[in-house]
């Protein structure tokens, strides 16, 4: 199981992947959307975790594209930001939503969970 | 001093101030105002209708006075002449009954004397004067029998008119007396006679002095030359030249104001006694019938002032109270006012706060991350000491907390109350501070920030905190404005020696032109319905004014805004 990871900050998305990697889950992770659309392309799967807030493009929006290709992808979404806005937009999306900062417990649950 | 302190109203000490307000708050000049136009207001029509008053009541005093006059005049007027005629128609009566030849007698005049001066008294002798002018019958206290008259003037007056009536004169007695006398025919012989009676003066005299006249004066009778005839007890004595001119002959009493040669103001009533010479008069001093006059003035006066000393405190008193209710209201809407200004920076700080809450959240989330992988590699690696990977793992831990520690402290230095706090400042560093703040919303709405600031700016003077909600409230006026993608461009420049300016400039929606003039009133908002409470403008102008400074704006719909803020290198020094 693939899982990818894309969040701004370099030092905490490394971090995460090497700790679900631990956890026997092969995670995949970059800084922006760009990158992240790209990776998607040549390597399938199977849960993106987003961070909502990202400079140019946002959660959302590049939960949106992926969608487009990816009809099959789960998402769990990942904020620093406690917006009540933001976790409805991220519900209503019907994936999962973590308030930062997260246990990596939850996190594998909801991975998990999400993937089925 | 103590009664001083306390009657002395709250606004007296207040400082008006300086600047465009100055005259709106100077409670002094208010109250100036208000009392003096109160006071020509009610004050005016009072004086003028006191002066209406007196003079009405002056010249109605003044008719008075004359009516009164006029009417002792004809009074006494009438009196001497019926007096007069009394005794000359006695006279007649006499002539007609006895019959002159029956006169002559001395028996019957001695009785007829007797007669009259029983019923009619005021007679002193009686004379008959035959047509060459000699004394052919007397009874009376001289010898004057056979004493020729001829030369007299009352004897020919009387031969002429056939009746006479004399001034007063001395005559052979040499004692004043007047003269009543009537012509006789004698039927019998068809000579003519001239029958003469002599009136006590005394008697004459006692009609005068019996007058009575209010507030003194003199009633005395003048002849037509003007020769005093009665005693006066002002205007000279008897058979000297009155003092007062005289009138010419009416048949009507008339009164005239005469000015005495010494100064003095007389009231004269005149009336000609009809048929003798003589010249009724009666002086008043005016001054003394004016007296009345003199009391009501001093009536009116003290009503005037002590109605002007009330009006006048009370006009001062309300005043007062006015400008004090004035003064109280200003305090309360200034202090409404920086309660709001209060509250508004405090949403500032609360809207600051939350982002700043989204900000740490990020690097704890990576300290959280670190620290767990730390703990994974202890739990799944087995290996510790000497592992570099390790150390900057915990390094990073470190550089998070660092981070950490500086964002609240930023925080921290804003939300510190704001009081009077000179600093010295570096925009440059001020702008970082304010813009750092707000760099990751411009990051997510992608607004490139330029700053142009040179390097070599003076540092100046001012207070940390009010410039820091200046920038703040005009660089988020501005990314409100802005679209996402827009640019700001926010530069710094030394004026003068000792004046710097500073602008924001924003290619946002820009300001049209109807509401520029009313972006600085307090509560203008051109989004209330989104929460704008309208204050952060006119908060701004108002700091920006605290500080010594001044700002514009610039704004063209569609393209842009431009605020410039021109603040002295020294701030206002506040005591």
């Amino acid at each position: 199981m693939k899982v990818l990871l894309v969040d701004d900050e370099v030092e905490l998305v490394s971090a995460m992947a090497e700790r679900l990697g631990f956890r026997d889950i092969d995670a995949d992770w970059t800084d922006n959307g760009e990158e992240a659309l790209k990776m998607a392309a040549s390597t399938e799967y199977a849960v993106a975790v987003l961070d909502m807030k990202m400079p140019k493009m946002s959660g959302l929006d590049l939960m949106e594209l992926l969608a487009k290709d990816h009809p099959t992808m789960k998402y769990v979404f990942l904020s620093g930001h406690g917006s009540e806005t933001d976790f409805k937009a991220g519900c209503a999306a019907g994936c999962s939503y973590l308030i930062k900062p997260i246990q990596i417990e939850d996190l594998v649950a909801k991975i998990q969970e999400a993937q089925g | 001093m103590d009664i001083y302190e306390k009657i002395r109203p709250k606004f007296w000490d207040t400082d008006s101030g300086t600047g465009p307000g100055k005259n709106l708050f100077n409670y002094r000049r208010i109250w100036r105002i208000a009392i003096v136009i109160l006071a020509v207001v009610a004050l005016v029509p009072l004086m003028v209708m006191a002066c209406i008053d007196y003079n009405v009541t002056q010249r109605s005093l003044e008719s008075e006075n004359l009516l009164r006059t006029a009417r002792t005049t004809s009074n006494t007027r009438r009196t001497v002449a019926y007096f007069l005629e009394e005794r000359t128609n006695a006279l007649d009566f006499i002539a007609q009954h006895q019959g002159l030849s029956t006169l002559r007698q001395s028996q019957t005049l001695k009785r007829v004397f007797a007669s009259l001066k029983n019923s009619f008294g005021g007679f002193v002798d009686i004379g008959i004067i035959d047509s060459q002018g000699r004394q052919v019958a007397y009874i009376g206290p001289h010898d004057f029998l056979g004493i020729d008259y001829s030369g007299q003037e009352w004897f020919t007056g009387t031969m002429e008119r056939g009746t006479y009536t004399s001034d007063v004169f001395l005559g052979f007695r040499d004692e004043p007396h007047l003269v009543v006398a009537r012509r006789v025919r004698d039927e019998k012989t068809g000579e003519d006679f001239v029958l003469r009676a002599t009136l006590d003066t005394g008697k004459f005299n006692a009609i005068l002095s019996s007058i009575d006249l209010p507030g003194g004066g003199d009633a005395f009778v003048v002849d037509t030359q003007g020769v005093i005839q009665t005693p006066s007890r002002e205007h000279g004595d008897v058979f000297s030249k009155v003092d007062l001119f005289l009138p010419t002959y009416s048949e009507r009493t008339s009164v005239n104001q005469i000015l005495a040669k010494d100064g003095t103001d007389y009231t004269v009533g005149y009336a000609y006694v009809r048929g003798t010479p003589f010249i009724v008069l009666i002086v008043k001093k005016t001054a003394t019938l004016m007296e009345p006059l003199e009391t009501i003035r001093m009536e009116l006066l003290w009503i005037l002032v002590s109605s002007i000393i009330v009006i006048l405190l009370v006009i001062v008193g309300v005043a007062t109270y006015m400008v004090n209710k004035i003064y109280i209201a200003d305090q309360t809407r200034a202090r409404t006012l920086h309660r709001m200004e209060h509250t508004n920076r405090m949403a500032s700080i609360g809207r600051l706060a939350a982002g700043v809450a989204h900000e740490i959240n990020n690097p704890l989330s990576i300290i959280n991350e670190k620290a767990g992988l730390i703990k994974d590699l202890f739990v799944f690696k087995k290996e510790y000491a000497h592992d570099d990977r390790l150390l900057s793992n915990i390094q990073s831990i470190l550089d998070s907390v660092t981070r950490c520690g500086k964002i609240t402290k930023r925080l921290l230095s804003f939300a510190r109350h704001i009081d009077v706090e000179q600093d010295s400042i570096e925009f440059k560093d001020l702008a970082d501070e304010v813009v750092d703040f707000l760099r990751k919303e411009a990051e997510y709405r992608s607004i490139t920030i330029t700053m142009d600031i040179p390097e070599n700016l003076p540092p100046f003077v001012s207070d940390r905190g009010k410039l820091q909600q200046i920038f703040l409230n005009l660089i988020n006026n501005a990314f409100q404005a802005m679209n996402d993608g827009g640019q700001l461009y926010i530069a710094a420049r030394k004026i003068t020696e000792n004046r710097l300016i500073f602008s924001v400039d924003d290619d946002g929606c820009g300001i049209p032109e109807a509401d520029m003039k009313r972006i600085f009133d307090p509560f203008f908002s051109t989004k209330k319905k989104r929460g704008g409470t309208g204050l952060g403008l006119s908060i701004t102008y108002g700091l920006v004014q605290e500080l010594g400074g001044t700002m514009a704006v610039e704004s063209e719909v569609g393209k842009g805004t431009v605020f410039t803020i021109i603040m002295p290198l020294q701030g206002p020094h506040k005591a």
